[in-house]
C-alpha cells in the first residue's frame, strides 16, 4: 500500500487537472474543503496547453444572453483571481485587461461583425454592454502598428489577455499549498455510487469521496453517465502559430493576434472567426498567418519558433456544461471551452456554490438538459 | 572545445564567415555545431541584461544559439544546416523593429 493509499478520505474528488480541475480544486480548497485531484499523464490531449489565454467577453453569449453575463462576471472577476494567485504563490500570470479588438479586413467582414454584435447585444439584459465600432483612423490612432488593409474594428474594454503556462502552474502551486492532493497517472475506470458518497476507481486503486467534480474536458463524455450526468463533448481542433520573441507593440489582444508579456507574438484560430470565414482547399495555417500579416505588417519579418494545434472541448450548442446529479446527489460536471476566461468564476463563484450543494440561478440555464428539450 | 564522432574528413568543408570572420565548417553541421566546432563560445548577447551566451541545448529548446543568418536575425543556430557562403554575427539583445519590416 503506497502512502496516498492512507490519506483520509477527501470531501470532494475532481477528476481532471487542466485549468479548470485547478480552478475548481483551488475554490474548494479555499472554501474549506479537503480536495483531490485524479488527473491523467501528459500524453493526453489537454486543452490548457492549447487556449490562446483570452479573458474575452465580446461576441459572447448569442442565442444565449446568460453567458455574455456570466462571462462577464468573470472577467470583472479576473482581477481579484490575479491578486489571489500573486498572494498564494508570488506568481505574477500577466493578467490585462485593456481592451480587445477584432480587426477587419474588409468592409463585408466589418459589416458582418457589426451585425453581430447589434443583434447580440438587442437581447435583453446585454443591452447595457459595452462596445465601439471603430473605423481604418480610429483604430490606426489606438493601434498604430495596424496595416492599410485594416478597415475598421469592434472594440471592447472589457477584454484582455493572462498568460496560461503561468496561470496553470499558478494553480497547480496554489492547490498544493491549500493541501489538495494532486494524483498525476490516475485515469479513472469507474465512478459508483456507495454509502452515500463515491467510489472511484482505476488501474491505481480506489478512492472514496462524499462528492465528485467532473472536471475532465473531452473524458466528461464518457464519465458523466455513470453520476446520472451528461456532457456530450466533442473534440474541436484549434491550430496556433507562435513567433519569436519581438519587443513589446501590442498591448491590447486581438481576437486571433497577441502578444505575450514575454514577447513572443502568438496567432490562433478563434472558435468565433469560422463563422465569417470559409477556409476552403488551403492550409489554415497559411491563412492564418497571412491574415495576421495583413493586420500587423511588422509581423512578416518575425521568425516562427512552434505551430500546435489542440482539441478544444466543444459542447453541441459551444456553451458551457455544468450541472448536479439528480440521482445521484454529490456528482458534479463541469465542462467549457473557455476555462481562462472563466477561471475567475470557477475559483471564486461556482466552486463554493459545488461545495453548498447547489448551483446558482447564474448557471441555470448551462444544465445539460438544454440538449434534450 | 567539440570533437566531431565521426571522421571529419569524410564530410565536404563549407566557408562560411562569423562577424566578419572566415571560416570553416562541414556538410551536415549546423550552424551552431559548426560555431562550436570552430572554437566559437558567444554567439548571442540576451535582450534584458546583455549577457553573453552560447549554444546549449543544441535541439531547439534553449534558445541560446539565436543568431543572425544572412541578415535574418534570430535564427536558432541548431536548428539550421549550414551552407556554403553563409553569413552569421552575433545577435546582440532582441531584434530591432526596423531589422523587420517586410
Amino acid at each position: 500500500m503506497s502512502s496516498k493509499s492512507n490519506h483520509t478520505e477527501p470531501d470532494v474528488v475532481v477528476i481532471g487537472g487542466g485549468v479548470v480541475g485547478g480552478a475548481i480544486a483551488l475554490g474548494l480548497a479555499r472554501s474549506g474543503a479537503r480536495v483531490t485531484i485524479l488527473d491523467e499523464g501528459d500524453a493526453v490531449p489537454r486543452a490548457s496547453r492549447g487556449n490562446f489565454a483570452l479573458v474575452w467577453v465580446q461576441s459572447k453569449g448569442f442565442g444565449m444572453p446568460e453567458y455574455a453575463m456570466w462571462s462577464r462576471r468573470s472577467a470583472d472577476d479576473w482581477h481579484g483571481l490575479a491578486d489571489i494567485l500573486g498572494e498564494e504563490t508570488g506568481i505574477d500570470v500577466a493578467h490585462s485587461q485593456p481592451g480587445g479588438f477584432m480587426l477587419c479586413l474588409s468592409q463585408d467582414e466589418l459589416g458582418k461583425r457589426v451585425d453581430a454584435m447589434h443583434r447580440l447585444h438587442n437581447q435583453t439584459t446585454l443591452t447595457d454592454f459595452p462596445y465601439e465600432v471603430l473605423g481604418h483612423a480610429e483604430t490606426k490612432r489606438r493601434l498604430p502598428d495596424i496595416g492599410k488593409d485594416v478597415v475598421g474594428a469592434i472594440y471592447s474594454p472589457l477584454d484582455g489577455h493572462v498568460n496560461s503556462l503561468k496561470l496553470f502552474r499558478a494553480l497547480r502551486e496554489a492547490t498544493t499549498r491549500r493541501g489538495v492532493d494532486y494524483r498525476p497517472n490516475c485515469p479513472v475506470e469507474s465512478i459508483t455510487p456507495r454509502d452515500g458518497g463515491f467510489r472511484i476507481n482505476g488501474s491505481w486503486g480506489e478512492i472514496a469521496t462524499a462528492k465528485v467534480v467532473l472536471a475532465a474536458g473531452l473524458g466528461n463524455a464518457r464519465l458523466a453517465p455513470m453520476v446520472g450526468l451528461d456532457a456530450p463533448v466533442k473534440p474541436s481542433k484549434g491550430q496556433i502559430i507562435v513567433t519569436e520573441k519581438t519587443a513589446p507593440f501590442l498591448h491590447n489582444p486581438m481576437v486571433t493576434v497577441r502578444q505575450t508579456d514575454e514577447g513572443g507574438v502568438m496567432i490562433g484560430d478563434s472558435q468565433e472567426d469560422r463563422g465569417f470565414d470559409t477556409v476552403v482547399g488551403q492550409p489554415i495555417l497559411s491563412v492564418m498567418a497571412e491574415r495576421a500579416v495583413r493586420m500587423f505588417p511588422r509581423l512578416a519579418g518575425l521568425n516562427v519558433v512552434r505551430t500546435w494545434s489542440a482539441l478544444r472541448v466543444m459542447s453541441p450548442d459551444g456553451f458551457p456544461i455544468y450541472d448536479l446529479s439528480r440521482s445521484c446527489p454529490g456528482a458534479f460536471v463541469v465542462t467549457c471551452h473557455s476555462g481562462v476566461t472563466l477561471a475567475a468564476n470557477h475559483v471564486l463563484t461556482l466552486a463554493p456554490a459545488i461545495l453548498s450543494g447547489v448551483l446558482p440561478d447564474a448557471v441555470a440555464s448551462f444544465s445539460a438538459r438544454r440538449f434534450h428539450v | 572545445m567539440f570533437r566531431p564522432m565521426s571522421d571529419a574528413k569524410s564530410a565536404a568543408t563549407l566557408s562560411f564567415s562569423f562577424d566578419g570572420r572566415p571560416l570553416i565548417g562541414r556538410d551536415g553541421d549546423t550552424v551552431a555545431a559548426s560555431l562550436l566546432a570552430n572554437g566559437v563560445d558567444v554567439c548571442r548577447e540576451t535582450p534584458v541584461s546583455g549577457a553573453p551566451r552560447a549554444p546549449y541545448c543544441l535541439m531547439g529548446v534553449c534558445f541560446e544559439c539565436l543568431v543572425v543568418i544572412d541578415g535574418v536575425g534570430n535564427r536558432q543556430g541548431c536548428m539550421v544546416p549550414l551552407r556554403d557562403g553563409m553569413t552569421i554575427e552575433t545577435q546582440h539583445g532582441r531584434r530591432q523593429p526596423e531589422e523587420m519590416q517586410g
